[in-house]
């Protein structure tokens, strides 16, 4: 196998990566597995390999699960490019990416796009502040470094992540000031008609219970059904105000962690000009595949949290079905049906808790589409809502009139953190569904690269 | 804002482990000891620096907001070179680090690490 042609090419080393990296040399395909950070596990599995017997315990069983991935993976046999950014991916299955400082180039009969889940924007008054930062990234912090709030910290939102990280904090000896939870009683009585289908996923549903309990029992304030959420401070985050059971509340805060749920990381798929549809559940944009993952007639196939939130496990499935789907293509697999069967059982029974989680942790749309005209939507160009609603009223149809109007999705997270924001403004604004809408164009380089890069 | 304190308290602390080996950065001159093999990002918020860069509109202060090298809120100068992701970027001993001031300019890029 040559260093830069291979089978198979993947880019994203989570659960959906690293496992279709592992089904597809066991059909003995030659794999390059292409991923940003310098480590393997994606950000569920961050860290996995090097952190400590106390940490593992701290941040509970479904992480350190993903050590057996982790070892399957490195006994693999892949060639697998850490520290490695991909800019460019083309539908001849051409990589373009930097490493070290040099813009190099590999070729994939096949390309699997598995590059994750990004942190929904929590687009409130305030939220730039220092200090305000994801519930995922505190996340990240504890299971790459061990690091924990070094003071009282104030948790807010809603969805599963918001509640694991309150009890990795509490098993780690964290102080929780406050759990500012924007879950309301309406919610639960939507998510109702699910508990039948969640049932046949139950091991998830009595794993989240069981969450849940332990954080009522110790001593955080727990605020339930809460709404109008600010963030108030000048040049840091100073506190947190909301609206609780009819009464303005306010927590004091040096650090605010934000969370209602994540969404797919589409930048790939944007920027190769694949169909998306609008998924009215999950409010965000879905690469549009078949079953395995494949888009269009392309050799490009997507797996895991960057098609649709399935979560770890059912990405790793995926992620195996669409190496075998790839094998199949290449006259590997002759017994596709047989061997995919059982891997699509799983994928069931995992699937089967989602609806229920997609209804009971529906982010609220005050927390997605801002009121106030005076709040940042676009973080990078400081563009706010009311700019984007003055747009519309000038005539702006979509995104990427109002970028030429305001410059917002023109900063360096190319539209990342504004994209699903703006698309819902306007949406909401012209009166229209969001698929009518759309979203920016999204072009190559999609991350920023030196000139330098592409001298040698 | 130069009279504004670079470094503070830290909002996230590493509990002291007995084997956590270390490395010396600086932040806008001042020295750092922080953990070895973690993110730059990681390092400088446990290091206690809470304003990571000024947003190039409003010069107002920013800080990591995702630590997974989507928001490009954590934008710093490495060794001469504006405009990094801490986040992604691991720590090494002996870097200098600073500020980014409003979008990356051209002049300084051109001849690498200021002397």
């Amino acid at each position: 196998m040559s260093d830069t042609v291979a089978d198979l090419v993947i880019i994203g080393c989570g659960p959906a990566g690293m496992a279709a990296a592992c089904e597809a040399r066991a059909l003995n395909l030659s794999v390059i597995l292409l991923d940003e950070q310098a480590t393997i596990g994606g950000q569920i599995y961050r860290s996995i390999e090097s952190a400590p017997a106390e940490r593992l315990h701290v941040l509970g069983h479904d992480y350190a699960s993903g050590r057996s991935l982790a070892s399957e993976f490195r006994n693999s046999g892949v060639r697998y490019l850490g520290g490695a950014v991909v800019w460019n991916v083309s539908s001849d299955g051409t990589v373009d990416y930097v490493a070290s400082g040099r813009s190099e180039k590999v070729m994939g009969k096949h390309v699997l796009l598995a590059s994750g889940a990004m942190e929904r924007p929590f687009p409130i008054s305030g939220w730039t502040l220092p200090g305000v930062m994801g519930a995922g990234a505190a996340q990240i912090l504890l299971k790459g470094s061990g690091a924990l709030p070094n003071g009282p910290v104030v948790l807010a939102g809603c969805g599963p992540l918001l509640y694991l990280l309150a009890w990795q904090y509490l098993r780690a000896g964290a102080t929780i000031r406050a759990l500012v939870d924007t879950t309301a009683v309406s919610d639960y009585l939507r998510a109702a008609r699910h508990v039948a289908g969640a049932l046949r996923g139950w091991r998830d549903l009595v794993k989240g219970v069981k969450l849940l309990g332990a954080l009522r029992f110790p001593a955080i304030r727990v605020f339930f059904g809460c709404s109008e959420l600010s963030v108030e401070g000048e040049r840091r985050v100073e506190g947190l105000s909301f609206k609780h059971r009819g009464r303005p509340v306010r927590v004091p805060a040096s650090l605010l962690l934000l969370h209602q749920g994540v969404v797919p990381n589409t930048q790939l798929t944007w920027s190769i000009g694949s169909a998306h549809r609008w998924d009215r559940d999950q409010l965000c944009w879905q690469p549009v595949t078949d079953a395995w993952g494949r888009l269009g007639e392309s050799p490009i196939y997507v797996a895991g949290d960057s098609r649709a939130i399935v979560g770890a496990q059912a990405s790793a499935v995926q992620g195996r079905l669409a190496a075998l789907a790839v094998g199949e293509r290449l006259g590997v697999v002759t017994d596709f049906a047989r061997r995919a069967a059982p891997l699509e059982r799983q994928l069931k029974r995992h699937a089967s808790i989602r609806p229920f989680l997609d209804a009971l942790y529906r982010p609220k749309n005050g927390n997605r589409i801002p009121q106030a005209n005076g709040t940042v939507v676009c973080r990078c160009e400081e563009v706010t809502a009311g700019q984007i609603r003055r747009c519309v009223e000038l005539g702006c149809r979509g995104p990427n009139q109002t970028k030429a109007f305001s410059r917002c999705g023109m900063g360096p997270c190319q539209g990342r953190f504004c994209g699903l924001t703006v698309t819902e403004i306007i949406a909401q604004a012209r009166g229209v569904e969001p698929c009518d809408v759309g979203y920016y164009r999204i072009r190559p380089p999609i991350k920023p690269v030196m000139l330098g890069d592409f001298v040698q | 804002m130069q009279a504004f304190l670079m470094i503070t308290e830290p909002l996230f602390a590493i509990p002291r482990s007995s084997e956590l080996e270390t490395v010396t950065i600086t932040f806008e001159g001042e020295s750092l000891t922080v953990p070895a093999g973690v993110s730059v990002a990681a390092a400088l918020l446990v290091g206690g620096v809470r304003d990571f860069r000024s947003s190039a509109v409003g010069q107002a202060p920013r800080a990591p907001y995702c630590m997974m090298g989507v928001c490009f809120e954590c934008l710093v100068e490495i060794d001469g070179v504006p405009a990094r992701q801490s986040c992604i970027v691991t720590v090494q001993d002996g870097m200098e680090v600073r500020r980014q001031v409003g979008a990356a300019s051209l002049d300084y890029v051109s001849f690498g690490k200021r002397s």
